[in-house]
């Protein structure tokens, strides 16, 4: 059932009224009401966030396919990575996640400043999470934990057959997703400046504050994201 | 009384021509470049994709040149060499299904044509339909790149570790596909947000023309599973750059779990190109027989049959490859329940036409031809679905020949007929009758003789991919060059009078074909808003039965 | 019926080659039928129910019933010819324990035959008639098919694991092997011979290479083998240059190698090339010939030296 009637008798041009006066400035032309764009913007983001859960799929599936052909190599590799710091990481993301609620909170709540404070808090909790990223990637360079033919870790149990380096394939499955989840985190600080810039204008208010909204989600999902990796590439043996 | 618009508004067709319309509401290139207005943009990807259909057929042409004689010689000089003719027949598929098929039917004409049928003013995300067609465009420009460095000779399937040691410019070409992935899914996301939202007053889920309805299921398998196929291109860029081990045998990787990736989005990719090919022919058949459409929810049930299924068979691809026994026999099983919804369909479309009052013009004609081409390619899957005969079918001309029977013998002549059907719509001009029929005529001709003998040479043993080949095919190797000449010539004269017909002055009226959707209460070509007025949906779909005037 | 099998599908090498083609003859008439009703259909319709004007159609909106009929008559239909096809299909996987076995190694773009007593062949291989023979089948780079049309059997060959196929061929003669998967650009050059003898003629191919060879002048028979063996793949005889040098030219010249020594092209020079292609590498070529020690018996040596003799 449509969740856009119209009152053509009151409404002849089916204009609708977003209850702060005729034009919000936001209200886009093809949209009757404010609240049917503001819902469709939400299908749009839950949409694209499936087709995220899709993409990082795959490299589940491919990371569970390569496990299951390397089991002992990948089980001695993952005791290189380091539990501590990925479980930093952990805490540094849900923490990140709450302040994320929280702006979105204060933003339908006309609270201005809070809502940048706690994105700022987000985005230095995306900072820390790249930063830890960074010490945990320097330390895999340093052993030579490489992708692929990059590979130079000496010391492993088990020998290289045919070419086959169960190791390298791990770790080229582990850089392959936390790079590509990096690369979301990166991503992720650029939309929250974005909108905390926006939000510090005093663009948002308890009427529009859609792409808080959004971005805020995006943010859970990169978040979720990370909450399935820890637990398959550090803590499952 | 409201001021709302209907099909049985007495002033419908009455009107006059606005002056300002979507064409030239605002002028200049930038206007064009920069615009958010779905109809610029459907009519954008209508030349992108036309283009790349262009430079596919071109290559499609020099394909059946060289296999004109096992000697590849043309006036005694050898056409192209080996290395190049697989070149040749990787970019035909790769140009075809990526920058063509995927794209053109969303990408053009539902683009055009979504919003008008819901009623609305626009999809639900403007900006991200332009987004989406410059996506297409980078793709367009990394492929062509990618083209001019030295090409791909993997075929468009990229099989590994063919497609992990090759010399040629698969990473380009990778990164195409992986830009024109999301293209699509940009588009598909948008229009299920845009029929979930954007509804005309009064329209419910099952008040929708049909041709939404085969857009949503579209959009749906858009969404779902193209990022399998955006990472399965990461996965083998970086497995040629890094060698991380997963497709290729000689770094401990398994070249068939690369097969099971590909056509995992590739199997939805065929639905993705033969639903909107359906969708259109829903809108044909029933306008053309004055008649409403017989069975619309299994019609439209059908489509998301078909969206759901079409994830459950992609193994039927790799009967021979290597996968389990077991994987084998449930794909079979499955492969033969996907092919009811589309059987559905045909009856249903049948039905329709039985006690109609059906004029042939070019649309129509190629509604038939859909009907007999499409039943021919369905058919012809039966025997690749059933294990025995697929074993000595698969890889031979008999496949190259079914899926041709179901992407061009169905998708691109619904594709063509949807142009036609609105064409005046969308230019405000009517094409040229004849002309018309003349090309459908060639098209058709042109397209069994090329195709048909194809199912012959691969029952008789002749492999795809085929650069040499064995004397004895050399006669139907001959016929299908021959038919490709006619289909060609078709698909010119075809492009000819389209483009021909835009010198003339706009004179199509509002509703040419007297169609009960809502695009055609609208003028030809639109307004740049659509509507003057919202228009309400006051009856159901497909009615002609005649509706009492207001002052008759 | 016959004819139209004929004019459709190979020759029957096999008894499931004749399994197949009942599946496929029962397909092609159902199809035919299908089409002509559908089709048929379609433009009956068009004609009887032509346009007039005025005419005003009734509203037939839907019928539940014929939805239902035509859902499930096609799809029991559909269920018949998957348990046909899955039947018949299971007799193709699964060998008999008795079956010769054969093993293929496959690699751009040559096929080698081992058989169960260690002798080897190259794009030519020799089965008894009536007795099941099974290919255990590898390759050495990239994807290849194994495919015997008149057999109706094909299975991919895949790098890294083993694969097979089975058949057990009933009728005598030559029958083609191609290859079914493109492995590159001389994929549709990888073709082989499979010959079903009798069985005396069979032992006797099998120690000796057979006796064809007789029936040729050493310059023929090394012109065939050049065909048969692959040579042709990468050795020119017009002086291109391809994977390989070509042979125009080349008996009684002096050739240089890639670590700058220069040899005589002879006899001997050429033997060793074939059988120890690695000894020696032409300067501005690559060390990928595979060596053919068992694949050429002694008359296809003397037979190719012959024939590269004459290349002038």
């Amino acid at each position: 059932m449509s969740t856009s009637t119209v009152d053509l008798q009151h409404d002849p041009h089916g204009h609708g009224d977003d209850g702060h006066g005729h034009d919000d400035p936001h209200h886009q032309h093809h949209f009757t009401t404010m609240e049917q764009q503001f819902d469709t913007s939400k299908i749009g983001m839950w949409l694209f966030l499936a087709t995220e859960v899709l993409l990082f799929g795959g490299l589940f599936v491919g990371f569970g396919m390569m496990q299951a052909r390397f089991p002992e190599q990948f089980k001695e590799a993952h005791e290189h990575l380091q539990r501590p710091l990925g479980a930093l990481n952990t805490v540094v993301l849900l923490v990140s996640s709450w302040t994320m609620v929280m702006g979105v909170l204060s933003a339908r709540t006309n609270q201005r400043k809070k809502l940048v404070i706690y994105l700022i808090i987000t985005i230095l909790c995306a900072c820390i999470f790249l930063g830890v990223k960074y010490f945990e990637y320097s330390h895999k360079f340093e052993e030579g934990l490489l992708p692929g033919h990059y590979y130079t870790h000496h010391g492993d149990k088990i020998a290289t057959v045919n070419g086959a380096n169960g190791y390298a394939t791990f770790f080229s499955f582990y850089f392959m997703m936390t790079g590509l989840h990096g690369i979301h985190i990166l991503v992720g600080i650029a939309l929250l400046a974005w909108i905390a810039v926006r939000g510090n204008r005093g663009e948002f208010n308890s009427s529009y504050y859609t792409p808080v909204d959004l971005v805020g989600l995006y943010w859970h999902l990169v978040d979720l994201i990370w909450i399935y990796l820890f637990p398959l590439y550090y803590l499952i043996s | 009384m409201a001021q709302a618009l209907t099909h049985s508004d007495p002033h419908i067709g009455d009107r006059p021509r606005p002056a300002k319309n979507y064409l030239n509401a605002t002028t200049g290139i930038w206007s064009w470049m920069t615009t958010v207005d779905h109809k610029r943009i459907g009519v954008m990807y209508l030349v992108a994709v036309s283009s790349a259909f262009f430079v596919g057929g071109m290559f499609a042409l020099l394909v059946r040149l060289t296999l004109l004689t096992p000697s590849h010689k043309l006036f005694g000089k050898v056409l192209i060499d080996a290395d190049t003719y697989n070149r040749v027949f990787t970019l035909h598929g790769a140009i075809m299904v990526f920058l063509f098929i995927i794209p053109s039917v969303p990408g053009s004409l539902a683009n055009f044509v979504l919003p008008l049928m819901l009623g609305a003013k626009d999809v639900a995300f403007p900006r991200l339909n332009l987004a989406s067609f410059y996506l297409w465009c980078t793709g367009a420009i990394l492929a062509v790149t990618s083209m001019i460095v030295g090409a791909v000779d993997t075929g468009w399937t990229f099989y590994t570790p063919y497609s992990t040691t090759t010399q040629s410019s698969v990473g380009l070409m990778t990164m195409a596909v992986f830009i024109l992935g999301f293209s699509s899914i940009f588009t598909g996301l948008n229009f299920i947000a845009t029929v979930h939202k954007l509804r005309a007053p009064g329209m419910g889920w099952f008040d929708m023309p049909l041709f939404v309805w085969g857009t949503y299921a579209t959009a749906i398998i858009q969404v779902l599973a193209t990022p399998v196929l955006g990472i399965t291109m990461v996965l083998l860029a970086l497995e040629r750059v890094f060698n991380i081990g997963i497709f290729d045998p000689k770094i401990g990787g398994d070249p068939v779990l690369f097969q099971h990736f590909f056509w995992f989005y590739s199997h939805p990719a065929v639905y993705i190109m033969i639903v909107p090919g359906m969708a259109i022919i829903s809108e044909i058949i029933p306008t053309f027989s004055r008649k409403t459409i017989f069975g619309y929810k299994a019609i439209a049930y059908s489509s998301v049959a078909l969206a759901l299924l079409g994830f459950l068979v992609w193994g039927h691809h790799m009967f021979v490859a290597g996968q389990s026994e077991l994987a084998t026999v449930v794909f079979s099983a499955l492969t033969f329940l996907v092919a009811i919804p589309s059987g559905v369909k045909l009856f249903n479309w049948l039905a329709t036409m039985y006690k109609g009052n059906i004029s042939l013009e070019t649309p129509m004609l190629y509604g038939i031809s859909f009907i007999l081409l499409f039943a021919i390619g369905g058919l012809t899957g039966i025997f690749l679905g059933a294990l025995s005969t697929d074993i000595h079918l698969t890889d031979t001309y008999f496949v190259v020949a079914h899926f041709h029977y179901v992407m061009m013998g169905g998708t691109v002549i619904a594709f063509i007929g949807g142009v036609h059907y609105w064409w005046p719509k969308i230019t405000g001009r009517m094409y040229s009758e004849k002309w018309g029929r003349i090309g459908c005529s060639l098209v058709f001709i042109g397209f069994n003789m090329t195709f048909l003998t194809q199912f012959f040479l691969g029952s008789k043993g002749m492999p795809r991919r085929y650069y040499n080949y064995l004397e004895q095919y050399q006669p139907l190797h001959a016929f299908s060059t021959f038919g490709s000449w006619v289909l060609g010539m078709g698909l010119f004269i075809t492009a000819a009078y389209l483009l021909a017909s835009l010198r003339k002055p706009m004179d199509a009226p509002d509703n040419p074909w007297g169609g009960t959707t809502m695009e055609w209460l609208t003028s030809s070509p639109p307004i740049e808003h659509n509507f003057e007025e919202q228009p309400v949906l006051e009856h159901e779909p497909y009615d002609y039965r005649p509706r009492v005037k207001k002052h008759a | 019926m016959e004819w139209f099998r004929s004019i459709m599908l190979p020759p029957q090498g096999s008894a499931f080659a004749g399994e197949v083609d009942t599946l496929y003859m029962f397909l092609f008439w159902l199809s035919a039928v299908l089409f002509l009703g559908i089709g048929g259909a379609a433009i009956y319709f068009a004609w009887r129910y032509r346009y007039t004007p005025g005419r005003v159609t009734p509203h037939i909106t839907h019928n539940t019933t014929l939805e239902i009929v035509w859902s499930v008559l096609p799809l029991l239909l559909c269920g018949v010819i998957f348990f046909w096809g899955l039947n018949d299909w299971m007799k193709y996987a699964v060998a008999p324990g008795e079956s010769m076995e054969i093993q293929i190694t496959a690699k751009k773009w040559l096929w080698t035959f081992e058989y169960p007593d260690g002798s080897r062949t190259a794009n030519e291989i020799h089965v008894p008639i009536n007795k099941p023979v099974k290919f255990i089948m590898t390759s050495e780079d990239v994807l290849h098919d194994f495919f015997v049309p008149d057999m109706r059997v094909k299975h991919d060959i895949v790098p890294g694991r083993y694969t097979q196929v089975w058949f057990t061929p009933t009728v005598l003669g030559k029958h083609h092997v191609t290859c079914a998967e493109y492995c590159g650009k001389g994929h549709s050059d990888m073709t082989a011979t499979l010959v079903v003898d009798n069985e005396p003629d069979f032992k006797k191919w099998l120690e000796t290479g057979g006796d064809d060879w007789k029936n040729y002048p050493p310059e023929k028979w090394g012109e065939m083998q050049r065909e048969q063996k692959g040579c042709a793949t990468c050795h020119s005889i017009d002086g291109t240059k391809g994977q390989g040098p070509t042979w125009k030219g080349i008996y009684g010249t002096m050739v240089e190698m890639n670590d700058g020594k220069s040899y005589l092209v002879d006899d001997a020079y050429l033997q060793e090339s074939m059988l120890q292609p690695n000894a020696k590498i032409v300067k501005g070529f690559e060390a990928i010939m595979p060596s053919f020690q068992g694949l050429l018996h002694p008359q296809d040596i003397r037979g190719l030296i012959a024939y590269i003799k004459t290349l002038k």
